[in-house]
């Protein structure tokens, strides 16, 4: 069965197998409010944790989503760019931004659990 | 995820404890996002969000606390006195403002440029004449206030109400909203004001706004204008709207937020605001700046305001860099973001004149790469103000 960790910077990635699928929290969707836009990175790209992945963009603000863990990108969510509230409305299904190819699974460690992250949002 | 262009909401917040407006609690009680802006706890949204609140404004009616913007009265022997001291402050044409008219204009420093941006209304009553009503930003209001004062004669005074709270209703269903319960409001034409009863209540209430529509602005006693507040939001059609919406609906209708796309750096003219200085103004002078802005008005300035309007759905934010097609920066966005009426990103910034005309293409430098935009004449959505 997957199982989804969190970054203190509210990004979730799922795990099946060697590849992660990335978004942002339910949490975060909230405290951003509307998304207008999102850009994503290019198939292919190596990421580094903690370094840029996306930028999500409310009708305010611009924000960026950091890598939870490092890897190579090898699927972005297209359907995105034309319908970018598709984060608000299911930030933990079809609102995910990209699939990567974890390349350190002892990073996922760092990663808080689905249980710490609700205790670490209620803290907040 | 982290926030990297903090929104315009979040600045000078000033205050170590925020001031509350006498709308505070209502808005916590209807679930707002509370942030600080000028020193005040704000709404910034109400729970549907800006996307959904900017959209009922332009589709219905809008009501916005805007009790931390700064009130005060200009109070002389009569109505010529009155004008004479605060035309020596500011630009526009006063003395001719007609009982019952407002106008909009510039605080002006020595060089000619904008202090802070503000509404004078003369009042209809002939017993108040003498007296000017005169709105100022939230954030500039201290100042403000210490710089008229030090410049007024020793016959006309300013007398702050701080006692009084604003608000405005917005949207195409403004007019039959108040006129439920102020019947008078329906009569009034664009940038008019009275006195009148809202809902009972003795309120000052102009057709006036900040977001293109139709709508009204209504000051009423601290104390009182919760009611007028209630009454209006029991009305199917009006909603609360935070400052997130009031900004993006301002964007839309290429109206300028001081301290982003007018300062004390820029003049009225390379703001595009001539048509606020009437022609009298023009030719007598006789306000700060007004060699600058005379010569200005004649031969033109080296840089103007324009919008821009970004190819594609990535927004430009304030302080993007803006750039010819060939690569050389010719001026800075100073605001910029997402217009959900327009659909797409909007954004409005100083640019040589050379590179002014609509149309011209230029790119915004958005985190590292050219992103295309054309220069499009403002307002970005048509206006609908009543007329």
């Amino acid at each position: 069965m997957a199982e989804t960790r969190y970054s203190k910077d509210h990004e979730y990635i799922r795990i099946e197998g060697d590849v992660g699928t990335v978004g942002i929290s339910d949490y975060a969707q909230s405290q951003l409010g509307d998304v207008v836009f999102v850009e994503l990175p290019a198939v292919g790209k190596a990421l580094d944790k903690g370094g840029e992945a996306a930028v999500v963009e409310s009708v305010k603000a611009a924000s960026e989503v950091y890598a939870p863990v490092s890897g190579e990108v090898v699927e972005v969510n297209a359907e995105l760019e034309g319908a970018p509230g598709t984060v608000n409305e299911d930030p933990a299904g079809k609102g995910w931004f990209l699939k990567l190819r974890i390349k350190d699974a002892a990073e996922l460690d760092a990663l808080m659990s689905e249980a710490e992250y609700q205790d670490y949002v209620k803290s907040l | 995820m982290a926030v990297e262009a903090a929104d315009a909401t979040n600045e000078a917040s000033g205050a170590a404890v925020p001031l509350k407006t006498p709308l505070h609690a209502r808005h916590v009680a209807l679930g707002a996002r509370m942030v600080p802006f000028a020193g005040y706890d704000m709404p910034v949204q109400y729970p549907t969000g800006i996307l959904t609140e900017h959209n009922w404004t332009r589709e219905k009616a809008g009501l916005f606390d805007v009790s931390h913007m700064g009130q005060c009265f200009l109070v002389g022997p009569d109505h010529e006195t009155t004008a004479k001291a605060l035309e020596a402050l500011i630009p526009a044409d006063i003395v001719n403002l007609a009982p019952g008219r407002q106008r909009y204009s510039q605080l002006l420093n020595e060089e000619g440029g904008i202090l802070d941006d503000l509404m004078v209304t003369r009042s209809i009553d002939p017993d108040e004449d003498g007296a000017l009503y005169v709105v100022v930003n939230a954030a500039c209001k201290d100042a403000d206030y210490a710089h008229i004062e030090a410049r007024l004669p020793a016959n006309v005074k300013l007398v702050k109400a701080e006692h009084r709270g604003l608000i405005a209703l917005q949207g195409p269903g403004a007019e039959a909203a108040l006129a439920k319960i102020a019947p008078e409001a329906a009569e009034m034409g664009f940038m008019s004001s009275r006195t009148m009863k809202v809902a009972g209540i003795k309120a000052n209430v102009s057709r006036s706004g900040y977001t293109g529509e139709d709508g009204y602005e209504i000051s009423a006693a601290a104390n009182k204008i919760g009611e007028i507040w209630d009454t209006l939001l029991l009305d199917a059609d009006v909603k609360p709207i935070g400052l997130g919406a009031r900004d993006s609906l301002r964007l839309e209708a290429g109206l300028c937020l001081y301290g982003h796309d007018i300062d004390a750096t820029t003049s009225p003219i390379e703001a595009g605001l001539n048509w606020s200085i009437q022609k009298r103004r023009r030719e007598e002078g006789g306000f700060p700046g007004a060699a600058r802005i005379q010569r200005e008005l004649a031969e033109g300035t080296s840089r103007i305001r324009v919008g821009l309007k970004p190819e594609g759905r990535a927004p430009a934010r304030e302080g993007t860099e803006i750039a010819t097609p060939e690569g050389e920066v010719i001026g800075t966005v100073t605001s910029g973001g997402f217009g959900p009426t327009l659909n797409g990103p909007c954004a409005m910034g100083y640019v040589a004149r050379a590179h002014a005309a609509p149309g011209t293409q230029l790119h915004l430098i958005v985190r590292g790469k050219p992103l295309p935009a054309v220069v499009t004449p403002m307002p970005f959505v048509p206006s609908h103000y009543k007329r």
